[in-house]
């Protein structure tokens, strides 16, 4: 679930300002600009939220995709864009688990990249158990 | 002082694994400059005017003299045989080459050090009270904070891309020596009702749109601090500004919203924060808190200092602060020897440091924002020794807040974001001023160089202040006066056209003559500004 | 004339272009005229520099100079610490760049 390609019959990404209108739509495409939190109400049924990138150094989307994960999205986070193999890790960590990046990236790279850090000193959305905690047990 | 245990260690190793599989990437051609940059400026390595330069992060300035002397060791092995201390309690190194930064990392996190996050646009070395833990006036050490907030910051995948850099300042004490207003978040550690809390500025800065940080919040609990925080940086990294880089730092949104529609959208998304549980609970914060413990001191060891020695009585009243254990002080050791480079220290000096912490300070040294080094917890009986072999290594200049201690950062002859040398006027100040007497006689004057609009070397929060520009290629300086980082913050302003060289050392001498004929008794320069404000000055500087 | 210079990528050292190569001394930058942006390319692609840029400088007797202050500092080094740059022996060396 590392690298995403685009599968045959996949409901292509709706606006927000079009799901907003349609509500029926599964998919929907967040820009770096926009607010999460207008998913809220309907997070049950989508399926897909593919958030923007549109440059790596702009980070809105890791707050996005925290924002949508703690109000309990369950469905696919897709980071989309500008994505390098030096920030998936951050990514994931927010709670994106899927990747469509710009540049296609080399699996190893990724792989190594998502195993460097044993443990994490903070929590975030992906479940890890923060340093603190284990100190703790 | 703070140890690691093995999660600690086990972080810095594998950003240590993680630098050099970057490096060899970058050197390989498998990744851009472009795309490298961050990475890099993320293990505080910048590419500067003359070679890459590392900042080492010293967290809240505190060090042991192991890693004190790892720093020697970097400056001899690695550079040039010097280091330069910064206004963020970190040390830099001018002449470093990217094919040697993996092993000075890993040199580094031998003796539980690093470079993370001294640059970028991320959450900064977390900075603090240099006496924290011994000074006569604190509250509580603030240190123990200052790691938690360390540890919290240090990876945070939301906060690593934000849209400017972000420095934090933890304070506990009345008296301020950290700026801590002039921080995006400073911190600090108040009572209310027989309980501890975190008072919270936030939206502070220098930069080309200084700003004094509004209090957000009067008393925040300790057990949501980093709840706190995080509502704080969230609201700054989804809303801040990134269309353009100069109006990207927290102030500006802080300023464009208004502090109390940022408080409010702070609270709301704090209400929501706090039900995640990322605030560690008491017993973390124990564990970090015992290791700050006061070393074992004394406390009936003499408070008689022998006074004998002339030039060392002289150092005592300006060097040696009040420590909290009678019979003891706290040591400044000035980096500012007249017509010396600010800040700056030789391979040799920083040895001698680190062994002078190891036999007299329990092995304990500090990094100031003003760019000297203190020995926390010295007996008084032991001082006249430290003064001698500090005197024997050009350390022992009698200046502390003196107008020679000048806050300076590199400027043009380092920095390729300068447009003016800042460390030749500071030495040209110095050399003018070089009378202990003269100085001593003006009293507390705490006198800031920058080399260009950043700021970093704190112009706008000199009682005197100096702005390096560049004016049609050639070096120009601007004065300001009456700015101060500390409790009594305040921007400087502006006194009109500015000087070459030479001419803003006279304007600088026009300006304390004026001090000396218009100050009522117990006043210091600022608090004369303040009395008779800029006119009287402006006269005596434009005629 | 026109210069080129940029850092060295492995040691970050300060390079100039002399029209076939990088070298650490000022006096051996060649004027490039108007080819500049086209060597850059190539020679960043090939990691041969980092961070190049072209300057405006002016040939005197003692060889090309730098326009401006900043590319002045960078051709000798630091100007308080003339024991760094590179003539550290030669006490005039420094005359130029301020």
């Amino acid at each position: 679930m590392v690298e995403h390609l685009q599968a045959d019959g996949e409901e292509p990404c709706v606006t927000l300002d079009a799901f907003l209108d349609q509500s029926n739509a599964t998919a929907v495409r967040l820009e770096s600009d926009e607010d999460a939190r207008a998913l809220i109400p309907f997070l049950d049924r989508l399926k897909l939220i593919e958030v923007a990138f549109p440059k790596f150094r702009d980070g809105r989307g890791y707050s996005s995709a925290r924002i949508l994960r703690e109000a309990g999205y369950t469905g696919e986070l897709r980071a989309q864009g500008d994505v390098l193999v030096d920030q998936i890790g951050y990514l994931k960590r927010c709670g994106f688990d899927s990747f469509a990046p710009e540049k296609s990236l080399n699996p190893a790279d990724v792989e190594a990249a998502l195993s460097r850090w044993p443990e994490h000193y903070q929590g975030a959305a992906d479940g890890a158990v923060p340093i603190w905690k284990l100190r703790h047990g | 002082m703070y140890k690691y245990d093995e999660y600690d260690q086990q972080m810095v190793d594998a950003r240590v694994a993680e630098f050099a599989d970057q490096v060899k990437r970058r050197l390989a051609g498998e990744i851009t400059e472009d795309q490298f940059k961050p990475l890099r400026l993320m293990n505080g390595l910048y590419l500067q005017l003359h070679a890459y330069m590392l900042r080492v992060a010293v967290p809240y300035g505190t060090l042991d003299s192991r890693q004190m002397r790892m720093l020697a060791h970097i400056a001899r092995k690695y550079d040039r045989d010097y280091g330069h201390f910064t206004t963020r309690q970190n040390i830099q190194y001018n002449w470093i080459k990217l094919e040697d930064a993996p092993a000075i990392l890993a040199d580094l996190a031998s003796v539980e050090m690093h470079a993370i996050q001294t640059s970028g646009n991320c959450i900064r070395n977390i900075s603090s009270d240099q006496w924290a833990g011994a000074a006569a006036d604190e509250l509580t050490d603030p240190r123990p904070w200052a790691e938690l907030l360390r540890q919290w910051s240090s990876f945070h995948p939301e906060f690593s891309y934000l849209p400017r850099k972000f420095k934090i300042a933890v304070i506990a004490a009345d008296e301020d020596r950290a700026a801590m207003r002039l921080h995006d978040i400073g911190i600090q550690i108040v009572e209310k009702d027989g309980a501890h809390g975190a008072a919270f500025y936030v939206g502070g800065g220098m930069g080309r749109t200084p700003m004094i940080a509004p209090l957000i919040k009067d008393f925040v609990p300790l057990d949501d601090l980093l709840s706190y925080t995080e509502a704080c940086l969230r609201v700054y990294n989804r809303y801040g500004r990134r269309d353009n880089i100069y109006k990207a730092r927290i102030k500006i949104l802080i300023h464009e919203l208004g502090a109390d529609e940022y408080r409010r959208q702070v609270e709301e998304e704090f209400a929501h924060v706090k039900s995640l549980g990322i605030d560690p609970p008491k017993a973390e914060f124990d564990r970090i808190a015992a290791q700050f413990a006061m070393p074992p001191l004394d406390a009936s060891a003499s408070d008689e200092i022998d006074r004998t020695d002339p030039d060392f009585a002289v150092w005592v009243d300006q060097n040696v602060a009040a420590h909290k254990v009678p019979g003891h002080a706290i040591v400044n050791i000035s980096l500012k020897p007249i017509g010396g480079i600010p800040g700056d220290a030789s391979s040799a000096q920083i040895d001698l440091m680190a062994d002078l912490a190891e036999k007299y300070s329990h092995d304990e040294l500090r990094v100031t924002h003003a760019q000297n080094i203190v020995l926390p917890h010295v007996r008084k009986a032991d001082l006249y020794a430290i003064w001698q072999a500090l005197d024997g290594a050009g350390l022992a200049t009698p200046n502390l807040d003196l107008i020679s201690d000048i806050i300076a950062c590199p400027g043009l002859d380092y920095c390729s974001l300068a447009n003016a040398r800042s460390i030749p006027v500071a030495q040209k100040i110095a050399q003018r001023f070089a009378d202990p007497a003269r100085q001593r006689d003006l009293g507390e004057l705490k006198l800031k160089i920058s080399g260009c609009i950043n700021a970093c070397g704190h112009h706008h929060a000199g009682h005197i202040g100096i702005l390096g520009v560049d004016r049609k290629g050639t070096e120009n300086y601007q004065l300001l006066l009456g700015g101060s980082g500390a409790e009594d913050v305040s921007l400087g302003t502006i006194t009109g056209p500015g000087f070459d060289e030479d001419g803003i050392v006279d304007a600088i001498e026009r300006v304390t003559d004026k001090y000396l004929a218009e100050r009522t008794d117990g006043e210091r320069f600022v608090d004369t500004y303040r009395r008779v404000g800029m006119a009287p000055f402006k006269e005596a500087i434009y005629g | 004339m026109k210069l080129l210079t940029g850092n060295d990528l492995k040691t970050g050292f300060v390079t100039w272009w002399t029209g076939a190569d990088w070298s650490l001394h000022i006096e051996d930058a060649a004027d490039v005229g108007e080819a500049g942006e086209a060597i850059l390319a190539v020679e960043e692609a090939a990691r041969r520099v980092n961070a190049p840029y072209i300057i405006a400088g002016e040939q005197t007797a003692d060889g090309p100079r730098p326009a401006h202050i900043k590319d002045r500092i960078r051709a000798l080094g630091p100007t308080v610490r003339p024991d760094l740059t590179l003539k550290p022996a030669d006490p005039a060396a420094g005359d130029w760049v301020i």
